[in-house]
């Protein structure tokens, strides 16, 4: 998917141009010829159909794509939460797709940050509860200068007593960013951030990931709809039919 | 991770609260059981501990035989003189009373003539001379001890409730007859709140023993040592005094015992109470495990969202397990203060219907607590059990997916097996339970119940599958009345079948129950009563008024010579020993009885008994080797022998046989035994039962009210009665259980409600009327509950059919009372209508927009 004023790159071979940044800083995220099929027989359904890339330290990668083009399998199978039918994933050097539940577990609490398109807050709990929810699950000491920061980054302090019912969608939104940056995962996986939020918040909350990779070196993955989200990547590997059909690179 | 279950919980007040209700009513029904039997227990305590306060020994007359008429064995005026005589003796009095009921009974008239106590509460009858005080447990309020015939002092309970003062003339019913008497004191029975109803009526001495025909003897010599001298030193020097048939005990000591007569009593009803306690916990369990099962779909999301934080499949678990244990400990909680409350129920439940007893305060012991914490908190755990379970089982994907189904578990295809495994394993012991009569009652009973319990889980396994074709029938007049709000319900009761299927399954229980207990004890009672009608051909018979009590010949002679009555025949009652066990023993009158019974006898007639002659029950015979013509010795409760000749062996029958073990004359009744009086009367008419008959009979023995006369027909249906009482006991208790599935009903409906908050917008938007709209959910519950009916009844109707069977040998035969079981369909919609109305009223206010807005 090409767009106009777009400042776009012949496409080339994904592994290709991986193996060039990996040149200069190391991989994180691996894929290697992951398929994924729905169902059998007459039924079946080809979600991917072979897809790799390699994600490097500190990268920002969009995945684009039509509904139904596998780019959200492609994310739930990089974050361990569905597994290929072929394929390897390997996440900070270990190969996930034969994982056990246990296992997965604690590659989720060490490795891997979420942030959804429905924000998946507990509505319980308070922002603050919420963003050292994961914290607490793992058992890990929450460090408080990194959280004052984190909810500082994310412009929470204010609200950081507050439960979601009482915030806006952007604000729950930064809830979410702040809980997936707290544990520094290698990985952080956005599901669309962008795709519940107007147009305005929308771009404050791009500009919080996009500060995380610039300030922090956050390893980001996010799959979206929205061009605008895909302008502040460095990577755009666009889908179609469960392939990636054009890999464009930003910066 | 705890403190996500918690603040979970504390955030869905709402709904912690109704799965909390499911279990408050079980344990409250536990805990009340224990206060309530607790109170009786300390009450009766207080009764016995301040009977024998001042008193360092007791000399009494050993029990030789249980539940005598005449109770225990005496002990002669001669040997209060020889106690007295003992140099360590400071005092020694010989008194009459019997705490056991029935015995020394006193019957005071109120003063309207009308009697006290006639077929309810205990009577005592007391002899104790004003002299005696110090052994008297019982202290004046006004005016003074009865000193001389015709004087009483009474209880100030039944003074106070019918107004009799000091002076006051009435008249009490006892063993000689109806005496007129005057009030002369008012007494206190120290240290207790209530007596529950029962009167004392307090002679002297003398008095009392001519009055209960006890002349020259007491029931009990109480005796006080001179300082210095301990108890067990004045027993023991009594020892050497006593005659055989007599004891000698401390006060404490016999106090305890006396205690632990009553007691097996108190434990029974305290099991029987506690029982139906566990029933509704049982019911309670269900709804929990549904209302869990809901509350863990409906959370996929949330709990996927843990996941994908970090959360392992065991966090998970505690999470949802330690939610149930907070909501079990707080139920429990809830249920132990509501028990104390329901402990005032169940004792006016009791003495509704006759049977009250004394109570002191309402005592909470530890017992009281942990045991109903403990069990409504372990039962919410293990309810909760597959509920967490399946949480650990949502995959974090969902998460992230839209509409993602819950977690199903795998009873999909388990449950047929597991309910058929169960079944089979119920089947087997209710099998054994019903028909095989060569195991104990104990391990009978305890296989029933478990034969119930698996029955209930392995049909509330099997129930889903039958949801979609029953409601396809039920369903029908639904969507008839209902139009497209019914044809709505019905596809709502089916969406989930797993999840209708539990909530019914609760109420299944209850109907299930009801209906085994209703027709169960409809056969008992139609064979119990067809059991007496078989053998009385008298037109009327004439009992004590609760129909059990002995009572005065002299009561059942008030008829005798008045015109049209043919005879007036005694049949005394009372029980007494053969060699090691205790048999029951009727004096009968050879000329009369042959009109007034019909027993078939092998050897000689009743008509044709002599003295010393005895006809004895069938059972009796082969128990105790007794042949035609073969001599045995009969002991009265007070020890008395007679040797008796087995002329006679009279079949009875295997329910309630009118004739005990042994028949003998009333001649040789009463000199057999001490203080003989009747159990029943018959009264032949000329000219049969009439209504003139049954009024001149009625009214001659109006005046006494000692006794009722009543047709051969009511006499039996009389006799069956009491099986009517527990009955209607036990329809409270089911109830309870009843109102549990209710609550169940509630909270299905009211997270459908919350779960369809979207489609039931649209439904609105899309021109439903508020009205339709609460028809609809009204619908669902009606047909949930008919649901739980349409299993429960047939369940029921056959259970009762197996009892039935099983006892077909006492003359039990099923019948199926069509109106009873409509009730109980008819029982099961008001259910349904009364569980919808608050999900009903939420549905029918959703305000459309936010409704479909809702995320």
């Amino acid at each position: 998917m090409r767009t106009k004023g777009y400042d776009t790159m012949s496409a080339v071979l994904p592994n290709e141009r991986a193996r060039e940044l990996t040149d200069a800083r190391p991989t994180v995220v691996a894929a290697e010829g992951v398929t994924r099929r729905y169902g059998s027989g007459d039924t079946a359904v080809d979600a991917l159909r072979g897809v790799s890339l390699d994600v490097a330290t500190g990268e920002l990668v969009a995945v684009m794509g039509p509904s139904g083009s596998g780019k959200s399998t492609l994310m739930h199978i990089l974050a361990g939460l569905d597994r290929p039918s072929a394929g390897d994933v390997r996440i900070a050097g270990r190969e996930i797709t034969s994982m056990s539940d246990k296992e997965l577990t604690k590659l989720r609490r060490t490795h891997i940050g979420f942030v959804f398109q429905f924000f998946n807050l507990l509505p319980m709990l308070t922002a603050e509860e919420n963003v050292t929810l994961p914290l607490r699950i793992a058992g890990r000491k929450v460090e408080e200068q990194w959280l004052e920061t984190v909810l500082d980054q994310v412009g929470l302090g204010e609200r950081r007593s507050h439960r979601p019912s009482e915030l806006s969608g952007g604000q729950q939104q930064r809830v979410a960013v702040a809980r997936a940056l707290l544990s520094r995962p290698t990985v952080l996986f956005a599901d669309e951030p962008t795709g519940n939020l107007d147009s305005g918040t929308s771009a404050e909350i791009l500009e919080l990931l996009r500060r995380a990779v610039d300030d922090y070196d956050q390893t980001t993955i996010m799959v979206t709809h929205d061009q605008k989200a895909a302008q502040i990547a460095d990577r755009v590997l666009h889908f179609a039919d469960g392939r990636i059909v054009e890999e464009v690179t930003n910066r | 991770m705890s403190s996500v279950a918690l603040k979970g919980l504390a955030a869905r007040k709402l709904r912690a609260v109704l799965t909390a209700l499911a279990i408050v009513l079980g344990v409250a029904l536990v805990s009340g059981s224990f206060v309530l039997t607790d109170s009786i227990e300390k009450a009766f305590h207080s009764v016995f501990s301040s009977a024998y306060a001042n008193t360092d020994a007791v000399v009494s007359g050993k029990k030789l035989v249980d539940y005598s008429n005449s109770g225990n064995a005496t002990v002669p005026a001669s040997l209060l003189a020889k106690v007295r005589s003992l140099p360590d003796v400071q005092q020694a009095d010989g008194l009459l009373s019997d705490m056991s009921g029935g015995v020394l009974l006193a019957k005071l008239y109120d003063k309207h003539g009308k009697i006290i106590n006639g077929n309810g509460n205990p009577t005592f009858g007391v002899g104790i001379d004003p002299q005696a005080s110090r052994f008297n447990p019982m202290t004046l309020t006004a005016g003074r001890w009865a000193a001389a015939p015709g004087e009483v002092a009474i209880d100030n309970g039944v003074a106070s409730k019918y107004g009799f003062h000091v002076g006051d003339r009435t008249r009490v019913a006892v063993d000689a007859g109806v005496v007129p008497v005057r009030i002369v004191g008012i007494a206190k029975y120290g240290g207790l709140d209530s007596l529950g109803g029962a009167t004392f009526t307090i002679f002297d001495t003398r008095t009392a023993q001519r009055l209960f025909r006890l002349e020259g003897r007491y029931t009990t010599i109480a005796v006080a040592a001179k300082d210095g001298v301990s108890s067990e030193r004045l027993v023991s020097e009594l020892r050497t005094l006593v005659p055989a048939d007599a004891q000698v005990r401390t006060g404490a000591a016999q106090a305890k015992k006396d205690e632990k007569d009553v007691a097996g009593f108190v434990k029974f009803i305290r099991y029987f109470l506690v029982g139906f306690g566990m029933v509704a916990l049982f019911v309670g369990g269900f709804v929990i495990f549904n209302t869990l099962s809901i509350t863990v779909a409906q959370r996929t999301r949330e709990l996927a969202t843990l996941r994908t934080l970090g959360a392992s499949r065991a966090q998970v678990l505690r999470s949802v397990v330690l939610e149930a244990v907070v909501t079990g400990l707080a139920a429990s909680a809830v249920g132990i203060a509501a028990g104390i409350g329901l402990a005032k129920g169940l004792s006016s439940l009791f003495s509704a219907l006759g049977l009250s007893m004394p109570e002191a305060g309402l005592p909470v012991e530890t017992r009281t607590i942990v045991l109903p914490l403990l069990a409504g908190t372990v039962l919410t755990v293990a309810a909760g059990l597959i509920p967490a379970v399946r949480a650990t089982r949502v995959s974090p994907v969902s998460a992230v997916r839209d509409g993602a189904a819950a977690a199903q578990g795998r009873s999909g295809k388990t449950a047929p097996i597991v309910a058929a495994v169960l079944g089979s394993l119920a089947a087997a012991l209710l099998g054994v339970g019903f028909f095989s009569h060569a195991i104990a009652t104990g391990p009978r009973i305890l296989m029933l119940v478990g034969g119930f319990l698996l029955l209930f889980v392995a049909l509330a396994a099997i129930f889903s599958r039958l949801v979609r074709p029953i409601v396809a029938a039920i369903g029908v007049p639904f969507a008839k009345l209902g139009r497209s709000s019914g044809a709505l319900a019905t596809f709502n009761v089916r969406r989930n079948p797993g999840r209708t299927a539990s909530t019914a399954a609760a109420l299944m229980i209850g109907i299930t129950l009801v209906s085994f207990i209703s027709l169960f004890g409809r056969s008992l009672r139609n064979a119990d009563e067809d059991a007496w009608k078989s053998q009385v051909t008298a037109d009327y018979v004439v009992t004590s008024q609760n129909g059990w009590d002995a009572f005065s010949s002299v009561a059942a002679d008030r008829a005798a010579g008045r015109p049209g009555v043919e005879f007036v025949s005694h049949v005394r009652g009372d029980r007494g020993r053969v060699g090691g066990s205790n048999a029951g023993i009727n004096g009968i009158d050879p000329a009369t009885i042959g009109r007034a019974v019909d027993v078939k006898v092998t050897g000689q007639q009743l008509s044709q008994l002599g003295a010393g002659e005895a006809v004895v029950k069938d059972r009796f015979a082969k128990a105790n080797h007794i042949a035609l013509g073969d001599t045995f010795t009969f002991r009265g409760p007070d020890g008395h022998p007679t040797q008796l000749v087995a002329k006679g062996i009279f079949e009875a029958p295997k329910l309630d046989s009118l004739l005990s073990a042994i028949v003998v004359t009333n001649r040789t009744f009463d000199r057999s035994l001490p203080r003989p009086r009747d159990s029943y009367a018959f009264v032949e008419v000329a000219g049969g039962v009439s209504d003139a008959a049954t009024t001149a009979l009625k009214a001659a023995y109006a005046g006494d009210q000692v006794v009722k006369v009543e047709t051969r027909d009511g006499f039996a249906k009389s006799k069956a009665e009491w099986l009517s009482q527990v009955l209607s006991i036990i329809y409270v208790l089911l109830a309870l259980s009843v109102i549990v599935s209710l609550f169940g009903i509630v909270n299905t409906l009211a997270l459908a409600v919350f779960e369809r908050t979207r489609e039931i917008g649209m439904l609105r938007a899309v021109g439903m009327s508020r009205r339709q709209a609460r028809r609809m959910i009204r619908h669902e519950a009606m047909m949930t509950s008919l649901l739980g009916a349409a299993l429960g009844l047939p369940v029921g109707i056959g259970l009762a059919a197996l009892a039935t069977q099983g006892l077909s040998s006492y003359g039990l035969s099923l019948s199926v009372p069509v109106p009873t079981l409509a009730t109980f369909v008819g029982l099961s919609l008001v259910v349904g209508v009364i569980a919808a109305v608050l999900p009903a009223r939420r549905a029918g206010k959703l305000d459309v927009l936010s409704a479909l807005s809702y995320e």
